[in-house]
């Protein structure tokens, strides 16, 4: 078809897509990184103020500073368990039991239900088992943090079972016939065979928990909601605070939230960088 | 003797898997169970089964419905999972098909701004998005389907841009020597081609429009709850006095639709969920 038919064609095939996306993403957007540098209650009363709410966001309290360092450690705990407990389940999936397809179609399902519901979920069946020693979930940080370990890896594992799974089964038969001819005994197979052929697996579920753990919001507000004492409160949910709970700190609530962004972005980018030169490797 | 050995092992690694299924299961089946125990039990004993004094039958569901207006919610809910679906397949395979077969800077710069908009985290941009969406009167329940647009067309676009490039031109120019124009040439031929992709990125936009809380909760305010906006006003609003019973009972209506549509579609779900992988 002639290029320039097609491009008559513009107000039909792409500006309903492209008015929502901008009125709702690309507006916004650059109005956000405007206001960070702004002092306002109400978006038309706002006041340059430089750089002020950005130092704010990090020295008038603990707050922020405590989110990410309880969010960065979150993080890296779920990256360890959800990657051991889902690639062990993988390769107790890929040995021909019976029953595999239920086995994964139920380690699976946690993954699509919500946030809040899991977090919700979880508070009962936490508070259930802590009221046994006569406290609930609230009563120190460590619950808190254990708490969301827990379900974040409920959520999690079955998610990267499955893509382990698809690695696994692209390792060629014959290639593990050998090195059992030549006498390599299981765990050789393992970590001399299987781990290496799966890196790429390996490094699409790092950054997936890694983004998923980060960005974490329903299931950290609906299971502990910060408390106690907002020492359970995840970066998403500082920020979500800041801008709702304080009056007059919505500048440093974006401040806060482009910060947010940029560290996320900075982490896309390494993902970026990196699947790209093992790509090129093979 | 090594073959008893292996059958022995493979037994051991299914009476494993077994207890680790149920162990899976457990966290959904203790919702189930609590739906239909009297609410003064769900805190205090929330692992006993519920039978005797401490069932109450359908009890909870018809109080949890009815008393907070949660049918009103799922029905909500409902709409805007499927128009928001429909919306974002309808506009943003059409965009993609443009950004594809008319190759240039524009549509090259507005693909990468799409893609871009797949990293910017929720909050940076929650605050103004809910000004702009007061500010031009989108905050109900058809406007918000729009704001779903905007949201989901990143991943969209990214997605259906991936396969169209696959998709062979000559079929097109066939259509457009036979009289079509570019709107009967997508409709008619290249649509119905995208059928496995738009399946897949309906799926993923269905979970996430269903399970969303914040964007409905900022954009639809606490008159015009949504199912998940529902369950957490309801354990957020009334200290103390919230009905564990008919709350269980909103958790396990917010849950069997996904079930349903997970045994349903099992097959699509678990290719189109890890499809979306993609998404940082």
């Amino acid at each position: 078809m002639e290029k320039n038919v097609i491009k008559k064609y513009f107000p039909i095939f792409v500006l309903p897509t492209l008015l929502a996306f901008t009125a709702f993403f690309i507006v916004p957007f650059l109005m956000g990184i405007g206001l960070s540098f702004t002092k306002f209650t109400v978006i038309t009363n706002a006041k340059f103020v430089g750089f002020d709410n950005y130092i704010k966001a990090f020295t008038s309290d603990n707050e922020f500073l405590h989110a990410l360092g309880f969010t960065s450690l979150f993080t890296v705990v779920s990256i360890i368990t959800v990657n051991v407990f889902s690639f062990a389940l993988a390769l107790l999936l890929t040995r021909g039991i019976k029953g595999t397809n239920v086995f994964r179609s139920v380690f699976f399902m946690p993954n699509l239900i919500g946030g809040i519901v899991l977090g919700y979920i979880w508070n009962l069946l936490i508070n259930g088992v802590l009221s046994k020693f006569d406290v609930d979930i609230t009563f120190s940080a460590k619950y808190g943090f254990w708490g969301l370990v827990i379900l974040t890896n409920w959520q999690l594992i079955g998610y990267m079972m499955v893509i382990y799974i698809a690695g696994l089964q692209n390792i060629p038969g014959d290639l593990i016939e050998a090195a059992s001819i030549d006498g390599a005994s299981p765990m050789t197979v393992l970590f001399k065979i299987k781990l290496p052929m799966v890196m790429p697996s390996i490094t699409i579920c790092t950054f997936l928990t890694l983004t998923n753990s980060f960005k974490m919001f329903d299931q950290n507000l609906a299971l502990t909601a910060g408390a106690p004492e907002r020492t359970t409160e995840m970066l998403a949910l500082n920020i979500y605070n800041t801008f709702y709970g304080r009056i007059g700190w919505q500048g440093v609530g974006q401040a806060k939230a482009v910060v947010f962004f940029l560290i996320v972005a900075l982490i896309a980018y390494i993902q970026l960088r990196l699947t790209n030169k093992k790509e090129v490797e093979q | 003797m090594i073959e008893r050995h292996k059958n022995l092992y493979t037994s051991i690694i299914f009476g494993l898997l077994c207890v680790l299924a149920a162990l899976f299961l457990v966290p959904i089946a203790l919702v189930f169970i609590n739906s239909f125990k009297s609410r003064l039990y769900v805190s205090s004993a929330p692992f006993a089964l519920p039978f005797g004094e401490m069932g109450v039958g359908l009890e909870n569901y018809i109080n949890g419905l009815t008393a907070s207006g949660f049918l009103l919610s799922f029905c909500r809910s409902v709409f805007i999972s499927v128009a928001g679906v429909l919306l974002i397949i309808v506009c943003t395979s059409m965009t993609a098909w443009y950004i594809v077969r008319v190759k240039g800077k524009l549509t090259q710069g507005l693909y990468y701004l799409f893609v871009f908009s797949m990293i910017v985290p929720f909050q940076m941009v929650m605050y103004t998005m809910a000004f702009v969406v007061n500010r031009m009167h989108f905050d109900n329940v058809v406007g918000i389907v729009f704001v779903y647009l905007g949201f989901g067309a990143g991943l969209a676009v990214f997605m259906f841009t991936g396969f169209i490039k696959s998709v062979p031109l000559e079929i097109e120019e066939a259509a457009s020597i036979d009289g079509c124009n570019p709107l009967q040439t997508f409709f008619i031929v290249v649509f119905p081609m995208l059928k496995s992709t738009a399946i897949t990125i309906s799926i993923l936009n269905a979970m996430w429009i269903w399970n969303d809380y914040l964007l409905p909760y900022l954009v639809l305010g606490t008159q015009k709850k949504t199912v998940p906006v529902a369950i957490q006003l309801a354990m957020q609003g009334a200290y103390g006095a919230t009905d564990y019973g008919g709350f269980m009972a909103m958790l396990v209506l917010a849950i069997i639709p996904i079930i349903i549509f997970y045994i349903a579609s099992q097959k699509y779900i678990i290719k189109g969920v890890i499809a979306g992988a993609v998404k940082g």
